[in-house]
């Protein structure tokens, strides 16, 4: 029976080319751009550490004076002091835990057909690897007794080893950066966190830093940092903050492997916070978060204003050709009750008749959807093409190609209940009458 | 023309008339909103700095190993730049207006006991900077000499708690004088950054606009007499004429290069450069949307061909009784326009009321202002044309109709 709707819905679909073209670009329109911005969406608000993202936690402490503070509305200061951040971080409370900042690096290549240029970095601790679960390609990361012996050791990235080392196991060589000698001890794999969850103030989307050194040694050798430095009271800072002024600008990341080791670290962090505040160094009431990855996220809203709105008002379009098409489809079902009228008088029930003209509909749909894949592959490139920093990610999964189909079958069936239903409550006498 | 006829007509096709008038109501809020964000988009995109744009060139240099005496080199290299033929002012300053790279802000009270700040401003430190920017001071004047401290001197002096090593003046924007002292003179008047550290004002520029962050005030901006070195992270900012700057920019890095080779350049671009890539994202937008606006109207208008078609089709033996009872060809068409045009007004107005809704729905979740009433208009007569433009071709095809259809069975 399938096999006789499709060939009637083929010969009905031929007979009016134009109205078929129309609904089919309808609805290929709707879909390639409501694709378009949806796979922009789902990569965008991807989770960046799969598997892990609801054991990491971002704590938050407010070490800041009174001035400013609004009770239960302030929010904690976003970054960590110095201070605070080496307090926590030797307090081990957590099951994994790292104190990381951004910088920039002078790169000086052996090999003197490269110049010298400048590398993002990332001065972190030994738990940055084992806690984000970071590949490693050759070698292996440092330990914590080489955070402790401000050893003179570096990561680099894959792409920086392909840049200086030509891809082959550069461990154990040696790499000259911000004019310190330092020992490669690994080579990262394929690692390409996005969004960039660890310091969303670099920045929230893109590649990752080529060079990663232990924070201990960052500080000895001076290297410049890179990132947002937030200063309260009468701090102030010059390139480099100082570790003692009261400014924050380091990240601070534990890995709590339950939710009770979660309440019970958050506990901890109102005692530090009350035992700073007697010591005098605080002076607010215990003001403190831990937001998992996805919360941090979310409050930091990293998926960009403009990629919503662009997804609403692809949703809005995709709504206009669907009523267009429901609008064309009943031109086209209703222009066929004679036809459907001598079906309906030689004994075709109402129930094949509404199958055979969903039939009908799903073959626009499809027809639709493969159409809008096409202008979805097409909108993805444009929006590779856009200056913005997610560009390079925009690109269609199969996930997303499965819902493109859905989408479009699903819509266009719907776009055909209503006319499918009109048509079939023709009365087969009067159609047969005034033919 | 008569309506009533038309709107009897109509009765009898509910549904298709409804859709229709959905669709059109749809288009027209979508569209109205639309043109509106792009009017945002591109109202954004004007702001005006405050600085000479296009006569400006900015180098940032990075030290590779062992940053030397950066003082001293820092005066060879102003003093060598100033060399360069066509080279008008230098300065040195971290961050411009418009600008990707960062910002640096502060808050600004009117009272040293204040609990919340007034307002944010943008701070831009370094020197000879009004000069080389081109911002026009309107009151009082630039700094003297002797009221620069070095950055690192005066970052010491802050963490020691030490006023005195601070500087003890600033220069302000227009905008914030008139925020903070609404209607007198500005000049001599004492505002507190931080907690309770007085800097008197002793110059008030026309505009200048701040580093990024533009929601907390796009013309906050505060000027301060603090020297700057490249070591710092501070760029090379020159002026020249429009049309020497190539030539400037690379002579100006060659040189540079040449003073001292173990640095590398880490920017070396035109402003013009720096702003454009600042508003990228919202020209893409205002691009976007527009594409959008025109795919919109151009589905609307195919929508509206062919239900105009299917009742063309429908109606050939009423369009033959009506020729063949006098009706002309004119009478035929004004027929198939005017019902397009009520069609369309309903869908205009419901639209309308749509549009606002939508606009509404966008002020509670993004940072937009209400939808003026100008847009109304502007969405209704797209429309109206739109609909009367795609209604034509149908409808001429029925005015072509014969008389003598109305005399055949079929």
């Amino acid at each position: 029976m399938f096999g006789y709707y499709l060939e009637l819905a083929l010969r009905s679909l031929r007979r009016n080319k134009v109205l078929t073209a129309l609904m089919v670009l309808a609805i290929a329109l709707g879909i390639g751009a409501s694709m378009t911005t949806l796979t922009v969406l789902h990569v965008l608000s991807g989770d960046p550490v799969p598997g892990r993202s609801s054991t990491l936690y971002y704590p938050q402490v407010d070490p800041r004076d009174m001035s400013g503070y609004l009770p239960g509305k302030s929010q904690p200061m976003y970054q960590m002091s110095w201070i605070d951040g080496m307090n926590l971080l030797r307090a081990k409370r957590a099951d994994r835990q790292a104190l990381m900042t951004g910088g920039l690096v002078a790169v000086q290549p052996h090999n003197t057909m490269l110049d010298p240029f400048y590398e993002a970095a990332r001065f972190t601790t030994a738990g940055f690897f084992p806690m984000f679960g970071v590949p490693f390609e050759y070698g292996h990361a440092w330990s914590a007794a080489d955070d402790e012996a401000h050893a003179r050791v570096v990561v680099i990235s894959a792409a920086l080893n392909d840049k200086l080392f030509g891809g082959k196991d550069s461990t154990g060589k040696t790499l000259r950066l911000s004019g310190a000698s330092f020992r490669v001890v690994g080579v990262l794999g394929d690692w390409h966190p996005n969004p960039q969850f660890y310091d969303l103030l670099r920045k929230s989307f893109g590649e990752n830093e080529g060079v990663y050194v232990p924070l201990s040694t960052s500080q000895d050798v001076g290297m410049n940092h890179d990132g947002s430095t937030d200063c309260w009271g009468n701090g102030g800072s010059g390139k480099n903050p100082s570790h003692t002024a009261p400014c924050a600008w380091l990240q601070f990341w534990v890995q709590l492997d339950t939710p009770s080791r979660a309440a019970a670290y958050k506990t901890f962090l109102v005692h530090y916070s009350e035992q700073q505040k007697a010591l005098g160094r605080f002076q607010r009431p215990p003001n403190v978060r831990l937001r998992d990855v996805m919360q941090w996220l979310d409050y930091n809203r990293v998926v960009p204003d403009n990629v919503r709105l662009q997804t609403w008002l692809a949703l809005g379009f995709l709504l206009v050709c669907l009523v267009n098409t429901v609008g064309l489809m009943l031109a086209k079902f209703m222009r066929r009750a004679p036809e459907l009228g001598v079906r309906r008088a030689l004994g075709a029930s109402k129930r094949a008749l509404f199958a055979q003209l969903l039939v009908e509909s799903g073959l626009v749909g499809l027809a639709g959807g493969t159409g809008g894949l096409l202008l979805a592959l097409l909108g993805l490139w444009l929006v590779r093409r856009q200056p913005a920093e997610y560009a390079s990610l925009a690109h269609l999964d199969p996930a997303m190609l499965l819902v493109t189909f859905l989408l479009a079958l699903g819509a266009s069936l719907l776009a055909g209940l209503l006319p499918a239903w009109r048509a079939c409550q023709i009365a087969p006498a009067l159609q047969l009458k005034s033919n | 023309m008569d309506v009533l006829p038309i709107l009897s007509t109509l009765h009898r096709h509910k549904l298709t008339a409804w859709l229709l008038i959905l669709e059109i109501a749809l288009t027209c809020a979508i569209v109205c909103n639309a043109v509106f964000l792009i009017g945002q988009q591109l109202q954004r995109m004007d702001l005006p700095s405050g600085i000479a744009e296009h006569e400006l060139v900015q180098i940032q240099l990075g030290y590779v190993g062992n940053t030397p005496d950066a003082k001293a080199q820092t005066q060879t290299d102003l003093a060598a730049l100033r060399q360069i033929p066509g080279v008008k002012q230098v300065a040195l300053t971290r961050y411009l207006p418009f600008n990707l790279d960062g910002g640096s802000n502060t808050g600004i009270k009117l009272n040293p006991q204040q609990q919340q700040k007034t307002l944010d401003a943008a701070q831009y430190l370094g020197q000879n900077l009004l000069p080389t920017l081109g911002t026009r001071l309107v009151e009082g004047r630039n700094f003297r000499l002797s009221e620069y401290v070095d950055l690192d001197a005066a970052v010491a002096a802050l963490n020691r708690g030490n006023l005195k090593g601070l500087p003890q003046v600033m220069i302000i924007t227009r905008a914030i004088a008139e925020r903070l002292w609404p209607g007198k003179n500005a000049l001599g008047k004492t505002l507190y950054v931080g907690n309770g550290i007085p800097f008197r004002v002793i110059g008030v520029v026309a505009q200048l606009a701040r580093h990024k962050r533009l929601q907390q005030g796009v013309e906050y901006s505060t000027v301060w007499p603090i020297r700057m070195t490249s070591a710092d992270g501070a760029s090379y900012v020159i002026r020249c004429a429009p049309k020497d700057r190539t030539a400037v920019l690379k002579a100006a890095v060659a040189k540079l290069k040449q003073l001292d080779p173990n640095r590398v350049v880490l920017k070396a671009r035109a402003y013009d450069a720096v702003r454009r890539a600042f508003f990228a994202n919202d020209r893409a937008m205002a691009g976007i949307l527009v594409g959008v606006i025109a795919a919109l109207l151009i589905v609307t208008a195919l929508g509206i061909v062919g239900l105009a078609s299917f009742w063309v089709s429908q109606r050939r033996r009423m369009i033959g009784v009506r020729r063949a009872l006098g009706a002309t060809r004119g009478d035929i068409l004004r027929y198939f326009q005017t019902e397009n045009f009520v069609l369309a007004t309903i869908g205009i107005a419901l639209g309308m009321v749509l549009a606002y809704a939508i606009n509404l729905f966008l002020m509670l979740h993004y940072e937009l202002p209400r939808l003026p009433a100008i847009y109304f208009p502007v969405g209704a007569i797209a429309l109206w044309l739109i609909g009367q433009l795609a209604v034509l071709g149908p409808a001429l095809r029925a005015a072509a109709v014969p008389p003598v259809v109305a005399t055949r069975s079929v």
